[in-house]
């Protein structure tokens, strides 16, 4: 095929759709906005369709890959250093560029219903074309620095969105953390970036891949350094430990926003980072080790916290966080395709559990507290069916999508020598404690008797349903993309990218035992929850008084925020406060001001009396200055002053 | 013959009377006037030198002195005229709008 693929459309839809409404939503009527909004990432999706089927040759010869787009006009050309605009569509980040817009243009679909009474729905549009924009610059960028804009533009946009409610305080505050803690992820990369630059004088990931690959003795030292820095980056981005505390707080947001930002899309920019960056990361064990260290605790860890939450977003945020340590964790066993598969049927169930919870929000006008829900098969049959399909794709059944994508990373885990068989065993536990809190969420919401009775529900928007029905559609067969011999089609069309790992590719009885371990554990999840919730409803109150201790930890997270409070925030605000504040800037900086201008001031006083208005002493002062210069010319100067002090001076050339 | 000092010392004289009142009288016309001998006083010079050295340079001067002095009488008087109109004085201590 020949011609362009119009990558640059891609970015340039969303954006323009961001300034149209953006600039001109506030007039607009809302049938033009919503127009505007969905046609932006619609022409995005079709784009990258359009790119999909010239890759896969469909009609003519399949399109060679990485296929590179720069823009013409140099971005920063400075001696040595050469950055363009560059976009690189390769298979990775194809698979990332289909779920994005696809998943994108569906959450668009479904928030046209359910943000329909908002105030601000042109400003909400906006945002999340804005968040496209950014999103699709990060997957297509062709060197580390692009990939950085469209970075910090993601979390400007998801910090837009989480602060979309900005009146309410708790939005606010969420806004300011999900920001900050991001900053601290960005920095990391940023200082990745530097290194990058030092080490290999460019920022392209082609270039660099070559330059690695003609030093193939080059391991550890630096490498270490870079690849531990763009994972501090990542941490940030896809709230892994220790920065994962925006993560729960960002469901402040409209809930179709944590399904696309926080779920699906934005959270995931780490991982696929660190599968674009993976030939870093193959160079230095040790990083890949902390990678997978990282994400298997963070996936216990959010896992327990998500035990006990009882507002239906925080256990779906936790559920994320959890996830999110999986795919981590296939990365940091070299098993990236398997992480990005696992990235892609997990868009696809965490989408559609957000969007089923927002439906049933919607449903209950505003109700998050699972506690006061219960019984809501019947008034939401299809919500409950799709949520039905997505709990079973999380908790990882069989044939389910999740089940495929969690089996292949946990198999790569237990192929990773020893400590990979306890990073399999704690994925494992991961897994049922997954299944529990899922199949608890699933209980209490729907099953049993109705806990309250809401005041008024909406009817759910057909829009907003079918949404649910084709991402619950593909929750069920999402997976079989990745099924068979070194995760099937997926696998091969990922391969020339991230390669694959030879213990991705011979499976035999091992995988087999492995997987039924993971559905029984995913059953046993299940049984318990179903003896707690449903056989003995009043049980979990007294398991949890039983408990206290326990419980009161996991029902505050930790104390985690409480400890960054004390541990980095006070002091922070101390040092702010105090010496910064008051001693460097109120007292050294401004005080020096001030006596500066005081001086001045006094001087001023003094002559401002020569400035008196009254003509007759300007004109003395005029004859003063005449009388003093004709001395000055008169005078036989060096005479006198030989004579007076006894210096002489010769006066130009005489 | 009068010696060339006499009439240097007489511009001089009136030169400084002029001065003199340009800085002490209070009465606005007054001081214009005295800046007009202050000219005066200076043309004096000019002729004498000129006279002395037999060179028309000098009378050419005294010349557009004093037409600068006519123009800038024109031009003062209709000033004065002004300020008094406003101010309902010509005391130049009360005419002190240009100070801070």
């Amino acid at each position: 095929m020949n011609g362009s693929l119009d990558l640059l459309l891609i970015p340039v839809l969303p954006f323009a759709g961001f300034l149209l409404n953006g600039l001109l939503g506030r007039g607009l009527p809302k049938w033009l906005v919503s127009t505007i909004a969905l046609l932006a990432p619609l022409g995005s999706f079709s784009v990258v369709l359009r790119a999909a089927l010239a890759i896969w040759g469909v009609g003519s010869t399949p399109l060679a890959l990485p296929y590179t787009e720069t823009c013409p006009l140099p971005w920063i050309d400075t001696g040595t250093l050469h950055i363009d605009f560059s976009f690189a569509l390769d298979q990775l980040a194809l698979v990332m560029l289909l779920v994005v817009t696809g998943v994108g243009f569906l959450i668009h679909i479904y928030s046209v219903g359910y943000m329909g009474h908002e105030e601000g729905y042109w400003r909400y549009f906006s945002y999340l074309n804005l968040f496209l924009f950014f999103m699709t610059v990060l997957v297509l960028a062709g060197n580390a620095l692009l990939m950085f804009v469209g970075w910090e533009g993601v979390g400007l946009a998801s910090y837009l969105l989480i602060g979309f409610w900005y009146k309410k305080n708790s939005a606010a505050t969420a806004g300011y953390k999900a920001f900050i803690v991001n900053r601290i992820g960005d920095f990391g990369f940023l200082i990745g970036l530097f290194l990058l630059l030092a080490n290999f004088s460019t920022l392209t990931f082609s270039e660099i891949a070559e330059k690695l690959a003609a030093t193939p003795a080059w391991q550890g030292g630096v490498l270490t350094a870079i690849a531990l820095c763009l994972l501090v980056g990542a941490t940030g981005k896809s709230a892994q430990l220790p920065l994962y505390v925006w993560l729960p707080d960002a469901m402040e947001g409209p809930t179709p926003v944590s399904a696309l930002i926080h779920a699906a899309t934005m959270v995931t920019a780490g991982v696929y980072m660190i599968a674009r960056t993976h030939f870093l990361f193959d160079r230095s064990p040790f990083a890949l080790d902390t990678v997978a260290v990282v994400g298997a605790a963070t996936a216990f860890f959010a896992a327990t916290i998500g035990l006990v939450q009882t507002d239906i977003k925080r256990v779906l945020a936790y559920s994320t966080v959890s996830q999110l340590g999986y795919m981590f964790l296939g990365c940091g066993v070299a098993a990236y395709s398997a992480a990005i598969f696992h990235l892609v049927t997990h868009a696809f169930f965490k989408a559609l559990l957000f969007l089923a919870a927002g439906s049933v929000i919607h449903a209950l006008g505003g109700e998050q507290d699972m506690r006061k829900m219960g019984g809501l098969r019947k008034r939401l049959p299809v919500t409950f069916w799709c949520m039905t399909a997505a709990v079973l794709a999380i908790g990882g059944f069989f044939p389910f999508a999740g089940f495929f994508s969690k089996d292949a990373i946990l198999y790569a885990a237990f192929l990773h020598g020893t400590g990979g068989q306890v990073l399999w065993f704690v994925g494992l536990v991961t897994a049922l404690l997954t299944s529990f809190y899922m199949f608890r969420l699933w209980y209490l919401t729907f099953l049993g008797e109705p806990r309250s009775e809401a005041a008024h529900h909406h009817a759910t928007p057909a829009s907003m349903l079918s949404v649910c029905v084709i991402l619950a559609l593909l929750s069920i067969f999402g997976g079989w993309i990745g099924f068979g011999e070194g995760l099937g089609r997926l696998g091969a069309f990922l391969a020339p990218v991230i390669g694959v790992r030879s213990a991705e590719t011979n499976a035999g009885k091992l995988e087999l035992y492995l997987s039924i371990a993971a559905v029984a554990v995913a059953a046993l999840g299940w049984f318990i929850a179903d003896r707690l919730y449903r056989q003995r409803p009043q049980r979990p109150a007294e398991l949890a008084a039983s408990l206290a201790g326990p419980y009161s930890l996991l029902a505050n997270k930790y104390y985690v925020d409480e400890i960054y409070r004390a541990v980095f925030v006070k002091p922070l605000q101390g040092i702010s406060m105090y010496l910064l504040d008051w001693i460097v800037d109120k007292a050294l900086l401004s005080g020096g001001a001030w006596i500066l201008a005081g001086v001045m001031k006094f001087f001023g006083a003094i002559l401002q009396r020569w400035q008196s208005g009254n003509l007759r002493s300007y004109a003395g002062w005029l004859a003063a200055g005449a009388a003093a210069v004709l001395l000055f010319i008169l005078l036989p100067w060096p005479a006198l002053l030989a004579s007076w002090f006894g210096i002489h001076v010769s006066w130009g050339g005489n | 013959m009068i010696p060339l000092s006499w009439y240097l010392l007489l511009s001089a004289v009136l030169f400084c009377l002029g001065v003199a009142g340009f800085l002490i009288k209070r009465n606005l016309i007054t001081v214009f006037m005295s800046i007009e001998l202050m000219l005066n006083a200076v043309n004096l010079s000019f002729v004498t030198f000129a006279h002395q050295w037999h060179a028309v340079k000098g009378q050419i001067f005294v010349f557009f002195v004093m037409m600068v002095a006519a123009a800038e009488a024109a031009v003062g008087l209709a000033i004065i005229i002004a300020v008094f109109r406003v101010r309902a004085t010509l005391a130049v201590d009360r005419i002190d709008l240009m100070k801070l």
